[in-house]
């Protein structure tokens, strides 16, 4: 047998060896690769944080149609909360602004913080949804038992497709209290 | 045709010496290919019978609706699990094992390119799968979020998550290790007669795989190594509450996943290829448009990954991309699927075992593919998304292909292996039980998926029971019928029928394969000196 096969296959193990590793930091590249093509316009849809501060759009009210909004509010896990959506649900024209108000209340004897995820259904409506003011844009502080009414004004864009009559607009708030701590 | 028996004596007694060591030490210590090859083989046995008990808790519970034998729970860890130990622990293991035996015999080698690792790898690989089965035994119980272990709810899973996240690190390296040694095997161990384009087809469809495991295993690694920061480490990788997104982890995990599933499937095709035309006594029908074909469903597989998440909210041109993509996987896998039915064609067939799971393989793996396709269109998939439809589906991409391929492997090449036949009666009773019983089995989930009913659930609405009741019995029936290859392997390991096998076995497999050369039962070291002749009937 050839002499320097021994030392072609470890040399070529090596090779290998180095695109394993190599594809190992593949995957963790992954992970600003994601978000960088979730900015893209064409391709932005619904990412936890994709909602942005915006100003108040001048739309054409649409008189013709109405829209019904749901709005749910959620915990996860062990949250240690009490949350709920002020108003259930909302007929809106298309254009128009509304108001509609969440409150949240701590239970627990300490500080916590907690964010509010918020989520389309269905998934394709989100960028048809204006939200001018929300508490999701910012992680929120509750002093022991302290108690919030939490504001979200928002508008349904005309040009949302006409079949969809009804969206649903839910919250979870998450409690974040040890991760904020920690940083 | 059977075994006729050589008349010429080739007792070989120049490697005396460097006989295997004896007692059990030989097979901890053993760096020879066959040893590992067997004790790959063997494993897998064992993990598709503890596989299949899994899979057979899950059928006893769905026997009927309602709650009877076990609490959902554990139902769900049983799915995990039963997943789990079937794709690490028994196929590809498998098919690492063939790879271990026969590479080095169909190329001419003497042995794999680095036997010391070669050894090491099936150890770590015995390592992770106990200590996956370990976590069955842990407070909370085993995974049960699914074999994908999606986020946020894996990092529910008890006192066994972390020991599942290292199960899976084990087991990519094993498989990392596998594959760095076979590819090294097959570029730098041939017989300088032996040119690319006359290696088997088996020898092609792994040298493929070897290059998707080498880039898929550490990526999946990496995705559980993201679980396991942000479960104890507070990262937010796939965490809302801290800004990442769930869904990530479902990209990062398909990005594995999906080549993951041709890593399954491409050498049953090699090891299909090189069974037909032997029975069919034909060469095998356009072998560079095999060897293209297996190429170009590797790279494929790594561009189409998100069809497994289209309901998880994309854009309409990713929607699009992947479902065009996806459709265009078809086009290679045709070409192989007339390839095969080309080679048969006025062949001068048989029907032995290895050939009758050859042609049931060619048959229900098109029909795999065929759902496959349905649900490569988006809108469609909607409805078939986590229901028994894509059960279905992808049960019969893998039982009635890969896993009736791993059997027909077995009874080609355990004369080859033994020295002895197996029992021809019992080989196809096997055969006919396992293909009416995989049909019994799993046909109906289709028409269960179809009318809604979802997987991964302990209890179901009455409307489905007919069809689960009917899918049950034929699990039960296809699960106890594999006991008869359990008793033929060991049967024909003990003399089988007694019948002395030719060194070729198969009438004229000598022109098909080199392992066919030497003699039966395969000596410890086979071409220690490379073959200058190689046989050329298989292109």
């Amino acid at each position: 047998m050839d002499q320097n096969i021994p030392q072609k296959n470890l040399k070529l193990a090596r090779n290998l060896l180095i695109i394993a590793i190599a594809m190992f930091g593949f995957g963790y590249a992954l992970v600003p690769i994601y978000d960088v093509l979730c900015e893209w316009k064409w391709i932005e849809r619904d990412r936890p944080d994709a909602i942005k501060q915006a100003k108040e759009m001048a739309y054409e009210i649409d008189k013709e149609r109405e829209v019904t909004v749901e709005f749910i509010a959620s915990l996860n896990e062990n949250t240690p909360m009490i949350f709920r959506a002020e108003t259930q649900k909302l007929k809106v024209h298309p254009g128009e602004y509304h108001t509609v108000n969440f409150y949240a209340e701590n239970k627990k004897d300490t500080d916590i913080n907690a964010r509010a995820i918020h989520s389309f259904s269905p998934a394709v409506v989100s960028s048809f949804v204006d939200t001018i003011t929300c508490f999701c844009f910012d992680e929120q502080v509750f002093k022991p038992k302290e108690a919030k009414k939490l504001p979200v004004r928002f508008a349904v864009n005309p040009e949302l497709p006409k079949q969809y009559q009804t969206i649903t607009l839910s919250y979870t708030f998450f409690d974040n209290t040890e991760k904020s701590v920690k940083k | 045709m059977s075994a006729v028996v050589a008349e010429h004596d080739d007792h070989h007694d120049d490697h005396h010496d460097h006989g295997p060591a004896k007692g059990i030490l030989r097979w901890i210590i053993t760096t020879n290919h066959k040893d590992i090859g067997t004790l790959y083989l063997m494993f897998a046995l064992a993990m598709f019978f503890v596989g299949g008990s899994m899979a057979l808790i899950i059928r006893a519970e769905l026997f009927e609706p309602g709650l009877q034998f076990v609490d959902p729970q554990f139902f769900n860890s049983m799915t995990t699990m039963h997943a789990l130990v079937m794709v690490f622990g028994a196929v590809m293991p498998a098919f690492v094992g063939l790879a271990n035996w026969m590479i080095p015999m169909m190329i001419g080698a003497p042995d794999m390119a680095l036997p010391r690792m070669n050894n090491m790898s099936f150890w770590l690989l015995v390592a992770g799968v106990l200590m996956l089965a370990s976590t069955l035994f842990m407070e909370g119980g085993a995974p049960a979020g699914g074999w994908t272990l999606y986020p946020p709810l894996v990092l529910q899973t008890g006192k066994a998550f972390p020991f599942a996240v290292f199960s899976v690190h084990l087991l990519g390296i094993s498989s990392i290790m596998g594959a760095i040694n076979i590819i090294a095997t097959i570029l730098n161990m041939r017989a300088p007669a032996m040119t690319l384009m006359k290696m088997p087809l088996f020898v092609w469809t792994w040298l493929i795989t070897g290059f998707l495991l080498i880039a898929i295993m550490p990526v999946f690694a990496g995705a559980v190594t993201m679980l396991l920061t942000d479960k104890f480490f507070d990262t937010s990788f796939f965490d809302a509450a801290g800004g990442g997104d769930p869904v990530l982890y479902q990209h990062i995990f398909w990005f594995f996943g999906h080549p993951e599933v041709y890593v399954m499937i491409l050498p049953t095709f090699g090891v299909a290829s090189t069974i037909i035309p032997v029975f069919a006594r034909k060469p095998l029908f356009g072998y560079s448009s095999m060897v293209y074909a297996t190429a170009s469903i590797a790279f494929l597989s790594f561009i189409v990954w998100a069809h497994h998440m289209f309901t998880v909210g994309m854009p309409l041109a990713g929607e699009l991309y992947f479902m065009y993509a996806t459709m265009l996987i078809a086009i290679p896998t045709g070409v192989k699927v007339f390839n095969w039915t080309a080679t048969m064609w006025k062949g001068s067939m048989t029907f032995e075992t290895p050939m009758l799971f050859s042609i049931a393989f060619v048959v229900l793996f098109t029909m795999g593919g065929f759902t496959g396709l349905m649900m490569s269109v988006a809108p469609v998939d909607f409805q078939y998304h986590d229901t028994y439809f894509i059960v279905a589906h992808f049960h019969y991409t893998l039982v009635p292909a890969s896993i009736f391929i791993l059997m027909a492997a077995g009874y080609y090449w355990l004369p080859k292996w033994t020295g002895h036949m197996y029992n021809e009666k019992i080989g196809q009773l096997h055969f006919w039980l396992s293909t009416i019983s995989v049909n019994i089995l799993f046909f109906p989930q289709h028409f269960l998926g179809l009318a809604g009913m979802p997987r991964r659930i302990p209890d179901y609405a009455v409307q489905f029971a007919d069809w689960n009741m009917i899918s049950s019995i034929g699990a039960f029936i296809f699960g106890i019928s594999q006991l008869l290859f359990l008793y033929i392997v060991i049967d024909t390991i003990r003399g089988g029928t007694g019948e002395k096998v030719s060194d070729e076995v198969w009438e004229d497999a000598h022109k098909h394969g080199l392992e066919w050369t030497l003699p039966s039962p395969v000596p410890y070291h086979t071409f220690t000196t490379p073959p200058t002749e190689i046989p050329t009937e298989h292109i």
